[in-house]
């Protein structure tokens, strides 16, 4: 096996300097009782270039082709990636490395990350962003375990319009913990309705998303009038990052965490993971933060470094009084996300956010001429709700069988209320030609 | 000895991104304005993000610099104990990097994933057949991950029965993530000391084990590297009073082919795939943390589970105990593809010889960093092998003051000031794909050190002298927090 180094040579005079006879030998200790009888089911080793041809059967059976048009977003976006991005972030240092303890050995990854940080605060429009979490849902789970840290309240608003799969993980982290979920339901225009959370029992937090599940942009700074009037959070998730290079940012809107996925910026869909759990919030709330910060500071001879800093926060430190039991996080997506904010610039990002916009509102606006009905009129950035004529489903099907079309994501198993509802997504990656054929395509 | 692999070639400076560039700049390809630009009210509008604007060749370089000032496994050997620091293979990669992985969307019907849940259902077998236990989840994304998943299932089934347990036994040589996890379900940690052998004792358990007691954590092979002998008369304990066995797999690259999980009676475990299973730790992660158990407690697995079905595989919502969703999607596929394929490259064979050869690497460095280093339990390690600055103390050298030396020779220190149990830790783990001389070049190292611990003491204290920096400031990075430029 070419990943084991020792020949028998080795193997002799080593087991010689430990003091047995064979390898089988250095298990002595384990009890008989604990050990493995027969050997382990697995299928034989296979060469290198087996491996390849078989890796490469299976990655030909997905929908991931270039003759695939997937108008579907729904949390995993289809972006342009540059080459650069791809390149950069799998050199071998940044990749084959651990998690910074000792920093004179790893000040590549260390100020990686600071920029990082620095970079997602800007475009979140907060103070602080930490070095990354699991995911968007993770993050926003950790976002609510926070405001009830900090508030010591148990009552906690969600919006009905967060990502119903990020709903789910909420629940299931806080199942144990005994805090109250409440749901806020959903306006005629697609966003959310929070009118009456003055009237809700003590909140800890009131957490939207933005644009939400159905795409469109919700009112984060009346939310957050409302909510810090009770002294709670305003807790502002996202799935589509991009929309801050457009649109008002969490922070300007006075939220106090900001969390949701990093997906859009430059990392691959994956089939859902890794993507990069963006977390941030204001300073004032950073020691109750989860996971992990890179702090700036200066070594024995006054020159510019960077550290990790505040563990007290964390699990090895505080052990079961930590502000989370977070460990590895998803350092190399935040470095390639900032790889790829430092590739578009401030500019890249606007003109970029601004041509997804484009494409989203020329996409609605030709199946609205074409009779379709868009059902919310909230405005909304790269994905809007359309109603399409009942019995769709089988047009839909085909399109997918025939054409390889992904005509939108039915929102029925999420919304029940909503059949024959389709959320579309358009990216800069669609062309007009194929906004255009989509058009065609639903009709025919 | 030889030639010292540490060296000082040329260290580029490179300025922070923001100090870098010109407005009007652009490393991206910007894609054709074919449509109509549409009309957008200011009322929603902000300014855009802060950002400098850098060409492509601005960016390439300050990576490309940045990354130069990282030590890695692909540098140099990284002794980083409980970390596992093996070689992590670069076709691995290339599978991953295959377009129909990359480019899979997780909401498409399962009949156009095919090929993604296949891997996804297979994975989970192998990880069955490895530990011995009967069912999987790969759905946990890092190891504290699966930890919580395992916390959250104890939870799940104790409740099924009707009881409400409110502490868990977690040893003293426990990951600091087992507390941490522990407690976010609302489970009061109760510390047990292990024994004068480093391990824990049938008796220490019997006296904290009761009723109120959900189950026990336990890393085996514990973080001083040693196999927990009394863990089947352990469990039997546990499993008495109507608890479950936690088993922390960390260190599962010490006993692969070798102990059956199951016969030793633990009931939950989670493993890192970028431990054992040899992807990359890409600087802190991503990671994949899979949740493995016992027969009575997959119902409550996470869901989806994915599941064969008429010669189809697909995602299954359909097991009502479950404790639920850990992720938005299926976990971190993108790192399963890679330890998939390391299991297929290894075979069963091969994944023993790694256990044997890791356990044989570490007890080598042990038996001969021992008459120089003090070893707090002397006796035959698993996977790694824990000494202390005692003998060096005299001189007033800590762990610390090697470890930083350690850099110059052009090795990653190992892992310092853990276990807890150890006073001044020094953790060694060399993993199986370090080759004999590598290892022999490392000891001498640490031999060097310690004679210049006697000889010129100084010299420790004021490492490294080798590196982009020297010793930093970490206490006013926590006192004055910079987070962000």
């Amino acid at each position: 096996m070419r990943y084991l180094p020792h020949t028998p040579e080795d193997l002799e005079s080593m087991l010689k300097v430990v003091g047995v006879k064979s390898l089988e030998d250095l298990f002595d200790v384990i009890p008989r009782d604990s050990r493995r009888t027969g050997n382990m089911d697995l299928p034989a080793a296979m060469s290198e270039w087996e491996l390849h041809d078989f890796m490469s059967g299976l990655a030909d059976k997905t929908a991931a082709g270039p003759a695939y048009k997937l108008f579907i977003g729904a949390g995993s976006y289809e972006h342009h990636i540059p080459a650069t991005v791809a390149h950069l972030s799998s050199r071998s240092e940044f990749v084959t490395s651990y998690t910074p303890y000792q920093p004179e050995m790893s000040q590549g990854t260390l100020q990686a990350i600071y920029e990082y940080q620095t970079l997602a605060s800007r475009l979140l429009g907060m103070e602080v962003a930490n070095a990354s979490m699991y995911d968007g849902a993770t993050a926003l789970a950790e976002a609510l375990l926070m405001a009830l840290r900090i508030t010591r309240k148990k009552y906690l608003a969600v919006s009905s319009l967060i990502h119903p799969l990020y709903r789910r993980v909420i629940r299931t982290y806080l199942g144990p913990t005994g805090a109250e979920l409440i749901e806020l339901p959903r306006s005629a225009d697609g966003t959310t309705d929070f009118s009456r959370i003055e009237e809700m029992p003590d909140l800890a937090a009131v957490a939207l998303q933005s644009p939400n599940f159905f795409g469109c942009l919700e009112n984060l700074s009346t939310a957050a009038g409302l909510i810090h009037k009770q002294n709670g959070l305003l807790i502002a998730c996202f799935t589509e990052p991009l929309a801050f290079g457009l649109f008002k940012n969490p922070g300007s809107q006075g939220a106090d965490i900001a969390c949701g996925e990093g997906q859009s910026l430059g990392i691959p869909r994956s089939f859902g993971g890794p993507g990069l759990g963006m977390f941030a919030s204001s300073m004032k709330y950073v020691r109750n933060m989860p996971g992990r910060l890179v702090g700036l500071t200066k070594d024995q001879e006054g020159k510019r470094g960077f550290v990790l800093t505040l563990s007290t926060r964390e699990q090895h430190i505080r052990r079961e009084k930590a502000t989370s039991n977070i460990c590895t996080n998803n350092s190399l997506c935040a470095l390639t996300s900032a790889i790829y904010m430092a590739s578009l610039g401030g500019s890249g990002l606007r003109d970029l956010a601004r041509l997804n916009y484009d494409k989203a509102q020329y996409l609605q606006s030709a199946l609205k001429k074409a009779g379709f009905k868009i059902t919310f009129t909230a405005p909304a950035f790269n994905e809007f709700v359309v109603q399409f004529p009942s019995g769709f489903k089988t047009v839909h099907d085909r399109l997918l069988e025939k054409k390889k079309i992904a005509a939108g994501l039915s929102l029925a198993p999420f919304y029940p209320d909503l059949p024959d509802h389709y959320l579309l997504c358009v990216t800069e990656t669609k062309s007009k030609e194929d906004l255009d054929a989509l058009v065609r395509e639903v009709q025919s | 000895m030889k030639q010292s692999l540490g060296n000082t070639g040329l260290v580029l400076q490179e300025r922070l991104l923001w100090e870098k560039g010109r407005k009007g700049r652009s490393g991206f390809s910007f894609p054709k304005q074919d449509v109509p630009s549409a009309v957008l009210s200011s009322e929603w509008t902000g300014p855009g993000p802060d950002f400098p604007d850098l060409s492509e060749v601005e960016v390439v370089r300050h990576y490309t610099r940045l990354s130069t000032w990282n030590f890695s496994v692909d540098n140099g050997m990284y002794p980083l104990g409980s970390c596992t620091m093996k070689y992590n293979p670069k076709i691995n990669e290339k599978e991953a990097g295959l377009s129909g992985f990359q480019n899979a969307h997780p909401l498409l019907p399962s009949r156009l994933n095919q090929g993604a849940l296949q891997l996804i259902y297979e994975l989970e077998q192998f990880l069955t057949a490895i530990t011995g236990l009967d069912a999987v989840s790969v759905q946990p994304t890092a190891g504290a991950h699966g930890e919580l998943a395992g916390m959250l299932l104890m939870y799940a089934y104790h409740k099924s029965l009707g009881s409400r347990r409110t502490k868990i036994i977690v040893p003293d040589t426990a990951h600091g993530t087992n507390p941490a996890s522990a407690a976010l379900c609302g489970y009061r940690p109760v510390p047990v000391k292990s024994n004068e052998q480093g391990i824990l004792s049938v008796e220490s358990i019997a006296q904290a084990m009761d009723e109120e007691t959900a189950g026990i954590m336990v890393t085996n092979p514990n973080t001083l590297g040693l196999f927990e002998e009394n863990l089947k008369q352990i469990s039997e304990i546990v499993h008495a009073k109507g608890g479950l066995v936690y088993g922390d797999g960390a260190n599962m690259n010490a006993i692969m082919g070798i102990v059956d999980t199951g016969k030793i009676g633990v009931d939950i475990m989670h493993l890192n795939l970028h431990k054992t299973f040899a992807t990359p730790h890409g600087g802190g992660g991503p990671g994949s943390g899979p949740v493995c158990v016992r027969k009575q407690l997959e119902p409550f697995l996470p869901v989806p589970r994915v599941i064969k079905k008429d010669g189809q595989y697909v995602l299954s919502e359909d097991f009502p105990q479950s404790i639920g969703k850990l992720h938005a999607f299926y976990g971190n596929f993108g790192v399963m593809i890679k330890a998939y394929s390391y299991i297929r490259s290894m075979g069963a064979a091969g994944l023993k010889k790694a256990s044997q050869l890791a356990v044989l690497n570490a007890n080598y460095v042990k038996e001969r960093l021992k008459d120089v280093f003090h070893l707090p339990y002397d006796r035959p390690c698993m996977h790694e092998c824990v000494f202390t600055d005692k003998v060096q103390q005299a001189n007033k050298i800590a762990t610390l003051d090697m470890a930083k030396r350690l850099m110059d020779y052009g090795f990653h220190p190992p892992t310092i000031y853990f276990p807890l149990v150890v006073s001044g830790a020094i953790m060694i783990e060399p993993t199986e794909t370090e080759c004999k001389e590598d290892l022999d070049h490392f000891i001498e190292a640490l031999r060097a050190i310690s004679k210049e611990a006697e000889e010129n003491p100084d010299l420790l204290r004021q490492a490294p002298f080798s590196c982009k920096v020297k010793r930093l400031d970490e206490t006013a990075a926590a006192r004055q927090p910079c987070l962000a430029g």
